[in-house]
Order: structure tokens, then C-alpha cells, then sequence
């Protein structure tokens, strides 16, 4: 009898089981829609070629390239080429800035680490914003503003990565210390145990610090705004697209986003996508442990 | 109020817990500010302290010291050329020179007008060549400020380098009596590589967040103590100068008739910041957790496929996902036509521009979609720490009968809690000075009727940092208002920082989980 009653239990939960995980179906279900619609329709909408402001309807009447044959005749293809380079020249320099700062603080103990770390979350902890005005004024100076914008902006993005390094270092700190001494007891010095026998197990940390630098300055607007200062040679997508967007200039131009946008996400995400373990990696290590 | 002891504690009830818990933590917020203000206290009784015995060594040094040691405080380097270490000889005197140099040519200026912030204003002078009024520029504030706080930076360096080598003069004393060989150029050359390679990796990184990130910080604090806006820039139509702390008063003292005071204006924006930074944190961890099981759960098929669908929205650029998201809930967006075609509404639902009860609608939609960014990043995070859960803690909640949801509120969540505590502190801060979700959807509006007279036009979904961005790029560039702001967001976000942090339980006690 008992025994009976176990087996109709154990049918039971089998059952809700399978119900409940239909209904986990329908819902990630639901949700990918969700979450697909905005990246469909700006696909769909950069084909549309009867009329060029933003429409209450998704399906194009018309369909063509018009609108991506349209982005050669403006500024675009600088500005793309502009992000490009910053992107590119950035994901460079600032991973070794990132590492250098990272792997310093995770394996060397000198007198005034802890002061220093200390120091730079404090100053992490003041709005970025602020500084923007006094960094313009400073590119300025140095004659690296509007058409010669893209130097300046490098040059700033770099200069501060220093700051983000605790992704990295959470990462180092879990490479065991024992393989740092046995090199340093084989007589390596310190520069040797760091090309020879951290980087490359750091490998992971490396594409994923890459992959965040080089996508970084896509989504930049508002320090690239000032720094560009409505000088279009200077400009990246994010500035010079968004002035399509502008009450006066959206019925002209919001297909010719919509394609904008398509080619400027297209390379960025087939990267990330490619690169994806390596990020989850970094965020999952690194981020959580700070 | 009663405190009670830990037998006492357990017998309450659950309510009663929760709420003997919120009365500890509020009533320990005045202990934790004074623990604070006593740590900087301590700080400075400390820094005091070392400050006179570095000034004790000097002396003693000097005292006790050999000629050579004696000349090197004049001219530094001076001990080390003498015994033998050629390249930091040199080095140190390199510097000294720089500095000497430097100092009598531009410095010794900037330093000078640092207290006054220039003295001649632009204006009209008479040119007896030319017969005629010319208008001249003149001392230059913002030069000043800027060069000025950059000199000080180098005096400190100098400072510091100065006592460096007086330290070397003693030890390499000590060495020398001691009969060892002192080091040669050619070890420290090698020891950059090797003992000292921390020095060498840090030096670009460092030299970089001084001038670019320490720097502006210091030059904007000092700007909010001085009256620079659009209409003192300092050069070409009138300097600024310092004063003092007027500008706090203007943004902290209510002032003015009918609600018009800078008070009011940041008193609402900043209860929206605080409100938008805990629904968009918390919306965003429960409801990430929440995804994040769910694609874990044992018998979920495609695994793959919805992280990677999800994951999309990090991979786009935000200013394209967001500007476009927030056309398409403008007034002729597709939201709207698609709930016009279906006949749900008549007209067209003004998402962005309605300002019934404080814009709400527009509050609560940039939450909404806060969630759409922020999910998917929670999400790889909740699934990274899921996956370390043992499932033997699930399995043994199972045979004693606990049901799913008490497996979660027992096992799950403390867990998570526990393993995020320091993220979902970072997320907070991070969302209350979250610029891009803000500014690119709504760009602040609808327009805050009240509040749009002060500078910048805040608007109803204006956080702290976007109304900061506002004041500095409209019409009269309260720059100085701007900074005051930016201090306040410091002040603020520093607070809530300390509050927290050390009652986390992870960093309380961190071998619990381990």
C-alpha cells in the first residue's frame, strides 16, 4: 500500500516536473522575442525605402538598399573608420596598461599597495563625468580636439584604464603564487616569470581585456562628443549618428540609421560572439570576486 | 531601544527579526559615521606623526652625517656622484636642475597668482600706434588654475625626491661602513627588471590616472570653490575668481519663494537617483537570478541558444540599442502604431513627454528597459555562481521535503547573496551615475516644469550625473555649479560605500561559504 502511494508520489513530481519545465520553455520563449524585436525591426527597417522618418509599422512596403547606399554619400564611412582606428589602437594599448596595473597589484607586495588601491577607489568613485571639461580643455591645448580628435580621444581612454584593472587581477589572483617562486628559484627574474610563465596562462584574461577595450569606444558618445566639437572629420558613429536623430533631421534620416546602425553592430557582435566564452569567463571570474 | 541577547533573538518571531534588524541598522548608522570621521581623524593624527619623525631623520641625518652628505641636501646627488653610483647621481641631479630651472622660469608664476586667480582682466586698452581702443586679453584664470595645481603636483615630487636622496646619503653611509660594495648603475639597471619590476610595470599606468584622472579630479574640486561659468572663463570675457563656499550654499540652502531654490531642484533629483538606483539594481538582480535559473534548470533544452540570444543586447553598441528602443516608443514609434492598429488605445500614448505624477510613465519605462539591458549580465553572472552551488545541499533539501521554494530562500539566495554582495554594491553606485541608459533614452524629459529654471533644464528622469552633464553644456555653463554637484554625487555614493561595505557579509566573514 505504502509502497504504492510512493510510486503515484514519485509519478506525480515527474509530471509537475514536466509541466513545470514546459512552462520554463514557453517563458524563455517569450522572452527571446522579447528580447530579439528591437534588433529585428532595426533590420527591417533599414531595408525600407518608401519613406525615411520613423512609422508606426514594422514591414516595409518597399524594400531595396537605398538606404545603405545613401550612408557613402555622408560622413559615415569617416566616422566608421575614425571608431575603427580607436577601437583597434585602444584594445591594444589600454590591455597593456590593464595587465600591467592587474598583475602588478595581484603579485607583487610593496609598501604602499594597499594605499594605492585604496586611492584609486576612492577616486573611482567620483563621477567621470566631471573631469570631461578640464580634459577637453587640456586636448585642446595640446591641439588634439575637432578634426584631430581621434589622437585625443585615444589618448584619454587609454591614459585612464588604469583604473579597471580588478576584473584582471581577480583573474591573476587565482593563478597559484607556487608557480611565480618555483620560476624566481630557477633564477628567472621577475620580467622573465611574467612573459614566460604568467601570460601565458593568462590567455583568457587577455582576449577578454582586448575584447572589452575594443568595444568600449563604439558606445562612447559623450566624451566623444565634446572632444569631436560638431567638426564631422572628427566625429565616431555614436556622435555623428546621433545627430540624424535630432528633431529636425529624424524624418530625414532614421532609415538611414537603422542602416547605420546594422553595419556598425554587425562586426562588433560577430567579434563578441566569437569571443564569448572568453567574456563570460571574465565576467564570471573576475567581476564577482572585485 | 532593548537590545537582545542571542537566545533571545532566535525565540522572536519572523517579523520581529526582520524588523529588530532594520532598527540595528539605522541605529548603527551614527556609530559608522563617527567610526568615520574618527578614521580620518586617526589618519591625520597619524600622517602628523610620521611628518615629524621624517623631519627627526633629516636633522638627525644632517647632524650626524659626512660632508658629502651635508652637500647633498644643497645639491642633490652630490653624496652618490661622490661614492660612485654615477646614474642616480646624475639622475638626482638632473632633477634638481629641471626643477630649479622650471620653477624660476614659468613656475614661480603659476604659483604666485594661484591665491588671486589672475589679476588683469580682458579689456579695452589704448594703442597710441594705432590710435585706437584694442581689446586685449590679459591673465588667463583657467591657465592659471590648471598650471597652478600641476606645479604643486611637481613641488611635491620634488619634495619627495629630495628626501630621497637625503635617505640615500644615510644608507649608503651605513653600507660603506659596513664594508659592503655599494650598488652600481649597472644593478640598478638590472634590479628594474627583477626586485623592483613592480616599479617599472607601474609607472605608465600611474603617470596616465595622475595627469588624467588625479589631476582633473583635484582641478575640478577646486573649481567649485571659484564663480568659472560661461561668463567667467577666465580668458576672453572676464576672470574668475575664488569664493569660497557660496556655491554650496546656493545648491544646499533653500532659498527664493513658490519651491524655487537649487535645494528643491536637486532634493527631487536626487530622491529619483536614489529611486532609479535601487529598482534599476534590484529589478535587474532578481530578475537576471530568476532567467538565470531557469536556463539551468535540469531538463531545460537549448541551453546555448537563449544565453547566447540574451547575451546580444551586451554585444550591440548601447547608443544603437537604446536610441532605437527609444524611438520606438516615441509618439508615431511602432509601440504606438502596433497598439493603435490593434485598437487598444485611440491616440497615440506620449511615452516620453507626459509629466502626469512626476512622469511617471516615463520613470517606470526607463526602468522597463534598464531590465532589457541589464538582464543579460546578471544573467552570466547568477549562471557562473549557480553552477558552484554543490547539488549535494539540494539534494539532501529534498529528501527532507523541502519544496522549491524554500530551497531557494535557504540555499540559493543566501548563497548569492553572500558570493554578490560587493557586485550589487559596484551595480548600485554604478547605476546611480548611469549616464548612457538615462540620457540616450529620454535625454532627461519630460521637462520638469518646476525644476527647469535652474540651470541645465532638469527633467523629470534626470539623474544627478545627466543634469551635471546638462548644466555644463547649456546656455550659461554653471561650471562651478557643475562641480558642486559632482561633489555632492561623490559625497553621496562615498556614504552609502562606507555604510555598506563593511557589513557585508562577505567581507565580514569570509570563510563561511568557503
Amino acid at each position: 500500500m505504502k509502497e504504492k502511494k510512493a510510486i503515484k508520489r514519485h509519478m506525480g513530481l515527474r509530471a509537475s516536473n514536466a509541466i513545470s519545465n514546459s512552462v520554463i520553455h514557453v517563458l524563455l520563449v517569450i522572452i527571446s522575442i522579447i528580447w530579439l524585436i528591437p534588433f529585428v525591426c532595426i533590420v527591417l527597417q533599414s531595408f525600407r525605402t518608401e519613406l525615411s522618418g520613423p512609422v508606426g509599422y514594422v514591414i516595409p512596403k518597399q524594400w531595396g538598399f537605398d538606404n545603405y547606399a545613401a550612408l557613402f554619400g555622408t560622413d559615415f564611412k569617416r566616422w566608421y573608420v575614425n571608431t575603427f582606428i580607436i577601437a583597434l589602437i585602444n584594445a591594444a594599448l589600454q590591455t597593456v596598461i590593464v595587465l600591467c596595473m592587474s598583475y602588478t597589484l595581484s603579485r607583487f607586495r610593496f609598501k604602499l599597495r594597499g594605499a594605492l588601491m585604496r586611492f584609486m577607489m576612492v577616486l573611482g568613485l567620483f563621477p567621470g563625468m566631471l573631469t570631461m571639461i578640464i580634459l577637453y580643455r587640456v586636448l585642446k591645448d595640446l591641439g588634439l580636439t575637432e578634426s584631430n580628435a581621434v589622437p585625443g580621444l585615444i589618448l584619454v581612454y587609454v591614459a585612464s584604464s588604469g583604473m579597471g584593472y580588478y576584473v584582471s587581477k581577480g583573474f591573476f589572483d587565482t593563478i597559484p603564487k607556487s608557480l611565480d617562486e618555483a620560476a624566481r628559484v630557477d633564477g628567472a627574474t621577475r620580467m622573465q616569470v611574467l612573459f614566460k610563465i604568467i601570460l601565458p596562462l593568462a590567455k583568457p584574461i587577455v582576449i577578454y581585456t582586448v575584447l572589452t577595450a575594443f568595444m568600449a569606444p563604439w558606445g562612447d558618445y559623450v566624451f566623444a562628443r565634446y572632444v569631436s566639437f560638431n567638426n564631422p572629420v572628427g566625429m565616431n558613429v555614436a556622435v555623428g549618428m546621433y545627430n540624424w536623430l535630432t528633431i529636425d533631421q529624424i524624418n530625414k534620416n532614421y532609415t538611414m540609421f537603422c542602416a547605420g546602425g546594422v553595419l556598425v553592430a554587425i562586426p562588433v557582435t560577430a567579434l563578441f560572439m566569437c569571443l564569448q566564452r572568453y567574456y563570460v569567463e571574465g565576467v564570471t571570474g573576475g567581476a564577482v570576486k572585485g | 531601544m532593548k537590545r537582545y541577547s542571542d537566545l533571545e533573538y532566535l525565540r522572536l518571531s519572523k517579523w520581529k527579526k526582520f524588523l529588530y534588524r532594520l532598527q540595528c541598522f539605522f541605529l548603527a548608522i551614527p556609530a559608522a559615521i563617527k567610526n568615520f570621521f574618527c578614521a580620518i581623524g586617526r589618519f591625520f593624527k597619524n600622517a602628523v606623526l610620521a611628518i615629524g619623525r621624517e623631519f627627526k631623520d633629516i636633522a638627525l641625518t644632517f647632524k650626524e652625517g659626512d660632508v658629502h652628505t651635508k652637500i647633498s641636501y644643497f645639491i642633490m646627488g652630490w653624496g652618490c656622484l661622490r661614492r660612485g653610483q654615477i646614474l642616480r647621481g646624475l639622475l638626482f641631479l638632473l632633477f634638481e636642475v629641471v626643477f630649479v630651472v622650471y620653477m624660476i622660469f614659468t613656475g614661480g608664476y603659476w604659483i604666485s597668482m594661484l591665491p588671486s586667480l589672475g589679476k588683469v582682466g580682458p579689456g579695452e586698452t589704448y594703442d597710441a600706434v594705432l590710435d585706437t581702443y584694442v581689446y586685449q586679453y590679459n591673465d588667463n584664470s583657467f591657465k592659471i588654475l590648471l598650471y597652478g595645481v600641476l606645479t604643486l603636483f611637481f613641488v611635491i615630487a620634488f619634495i619627495y625626491t629630495w628626501r630621497l636622496n637625503v635617505k640615500q646619503n644615510k644608507l649608503a653611509e651605513e653600507i660603506i661602513k659596513s664594508g659592503k660594495p655599494l650598488k652600481s648603475g649597472k644593478d640598478d639597471l638590472r634590479s628594474l627588471v627583477d626586485d623592483q619590476f613592480h616599479k617599472t610595470l607601474l609607472a605608465l599606468p600611474l603617470t596616465g590616472i595622475l595627469i588624467f584622472t588625479v589631476m582633473p579630479i583635484v582641478f575640478m574640486i577646486l573649481v567649485a570653490f571659484t564663480n568659472y561659468d560661461g561668463s567667467h572663463d577666465g580668458y576672453i570675457n572676464g576672470l574668475f575668481g575664488w569664493q569660497g563656499l557660496e556655491n554650496f550654499r546656493t545648491l544646499l540652502v533653500w532659498e527664493g519663494g513658490g519651491g524655487r531654490s537649487y535645494a528643491a531642484t536637486f532634493g527631487e533629483i536626487l530622491t529619483w537617483t536614489l529611486m532609479w538606483a535601487v529598482f534599476a539594481t534590484f529589478t535587474n538582480y532578481f530578475l537576471g537570478m530568476f532567467v538565470a535559473m531557469m536556463i539551468n534548470k535540469k531538463g531545460v533544452r537549448v541551453k546555448k541558444l537563449w544565453r547566447t540570444i540574451l547575451v546580444m543586447t551586451i554585444a550591440i553598441p548601447q547608443f544603437i540599442s537604446l536610441l532605437y528602443v527609444s524611438k520606438m516608443f516615441a509618439k508615431n514609434g511602432i509601440v504606438n502604431g502596433l497598439l493603435l492598429d490593434l485598437g487598444w488605445i485611440d491616440q497615440a500614448i506620449d511615452f516620453w513627454g507626459s509629466t502626469d505624477h512626476n512622469g511617471l510613465l516615463a520613470r517606470v519605462l526607463v526602468i522597463v528597459i534598464n531590465i532589457w539591458i541589464g538582464i543579460p549580465h546578471m544573467m552570466l553572472i547568477a549562471t557562473g555562481i549557480l553552477m558552484n552551488i554543490p547539488s549535494d545541499l539540494y539534494e539532501s533539501a529534498k529528501i527532507d521535503g523541502a519544496s522549491g521554494w524554500k530551497q531557494y530562500t535557504k540555499i540559493t539566495l543566501p548563497y548569492m547573496l553572500f558570493i554578490t554582495g560587493p557586485y550589487l554594491l559596484t551595480q548600485f553606485t554604478s547605476n546611480m551615475n548611469n549616464f548612457n541608459v538615462i540620457y540616450l533614452l529620454t535625454g532627461g524629459g519630460p521637462t520638469n516644469a518646476a525644476a527647469s529654471w535652474a540651470s541645465g533644464n532638469a527633467g523629470y528622469t534626470d539623474l544627478l550625473i545627466t543634469w551635471l552633464f546638462k548644466i555644463t553644456t547649456g546656455e550659461d555653463a554653471k561650471y562651478y555649479l557643475a562641480s558642486v554637484v559632482g561633489i555632492m554625487v561623490f559625497v553621496v555614493v562615498a556614504l552609502i560605500t562606507i555604510l555598506v561595505y563593511n557589513r557585508l557579509p562577505s567581507v565580514k566573514n569570509e570563510e563561511d561559504f568557503q
